[in-house]
């Protein structure tokens, strides 16, 4: 007989730290500013997985409300963060995060 | 049975997540990113969340993957990049794994130092924002969008206002005789408004 190992939230907080650590070294890596994006992208969802995992913990429904804020900031933070790289990219097709030093002074 | 779709879904996530980080195809990186964001909304249904898991496939897996995609095949940068090349020359990977690690240690350190409860007060019986297990989620969290946080939530449609303006002033194309020229200056002059 096998023992069923019970899912704790814990288990739930340890992926969503894994998850973090993993976007935030794809962040610092990679070069191409449209994965870097999608770094980003993956922290936000490590967040609002340990917010609906803190919801449930605390039988409080505020954490899933402020997912709902995170989803909203995500989407706003796509448009102009995909505009900028647009910009960029039709100027530079070959450009790099590194390429991003024109208001340098 | 939670245990099974935990450990399926966790999995996926983190195979998912370190296909957007290791791809050297952005194409490939975002469908890696498809998969986790799945992921996530399982792990979302598992703790009950139905409505965030429904908008997490809508929004996220629908709509700024998508956006993601519809950037990468208008602008042809669909090609892979060469992982051979560090950003800051010898050594920054190892650096960035280190602190990586360093940003995975301190929850995990808070976790175990708390017994897996690193958590604050909840709420208490009598809340307004108590989950309560008879009533749908999407029902408590429109009452709570709309009672406790409808300032923020206001503020949150200005934000998404400033994006949409944001974002046409950055993709529009401007010449940069237009930026000098002021058009008001030619109102008068019907060959220039031609």
């Amino acid at each position: 007989m096998i023992a069923v190992a019970e899912v704790t939230p814990a288990w739930y907080l340890v992926l969503g730290s894994i998850l973090f650590a993993i976007g935030a070294v794809g962040l610092f890596v990679r070069r191409n500013p449209l994965v870097m994006f999608m770094c980003v992208e993956l922290m936000l969802n490590a967040v609002t997985l340990t917010f609906v995992t803190f919801s449930r913990m605390l039988d409080d429904i505020d954490g899933q409300t402020v997912v709902v804020f995170v989803l909203v900031v995500a989407a706003a933070e796509v448009v102009v963060g995909l505009g900028i790289i647009v910009a960029l990219l039709r100027k530079e097709p070959t450009a790099t995060a590194d390429d991003l030093n024109v208001l340098k002074g | 049975m939670e245990l099974f779709v935990f450990l399926v879904a966790g999995a996926a996530c983190i195979a998912g997540a370190l296909g957007v980080v290791l791809n050297s195809n952005p194409v490939h990186a975002a469908l890696s990113l498809v998969g986790t964001l799945f992921a996530i909304a399982v792990l979302f249904v598992a703790q009950e969340a139905h409505f965030l898991a429904a908008v997490q496939v809508i929004v996220y897996a629908g709509a700024i993957v998508v956006l993601f995609l519809f950037v990468l095949m208008l602008l042809g940068v669909d090609r892979s990049e060469d992982l051979s090349i560090e950003p800051l020359g010898a050594g920054q990977r190892i650096a960035a794994v280190v602190v990586g690690l360093a940003i995975l240690a301190l929850p995990l350190l808070a976790l175990a130092s708390t017994d897996g409860d690193a958590t604050g007060a909840g709420a208490q019986p009598g809340d307004a924002n108590l989950l309560q297990e008879d009533t749908a989620d999407v029902a408590q969290i429109g009452a709570s969008l709309f009672t406790t946080y409808l300032f923020s939530f206001e503020v949150t449609s200005v934000l998404l206002v400033i994006a949409v303006v944001g974002a046409v002033v950055l993709a529009r194309k401007v010449k940069r005789a237009d930026l000098v020229d002021d058009p008001l200056t030619h109102a008068n002059d019907p060959e220039a408004l031609e």
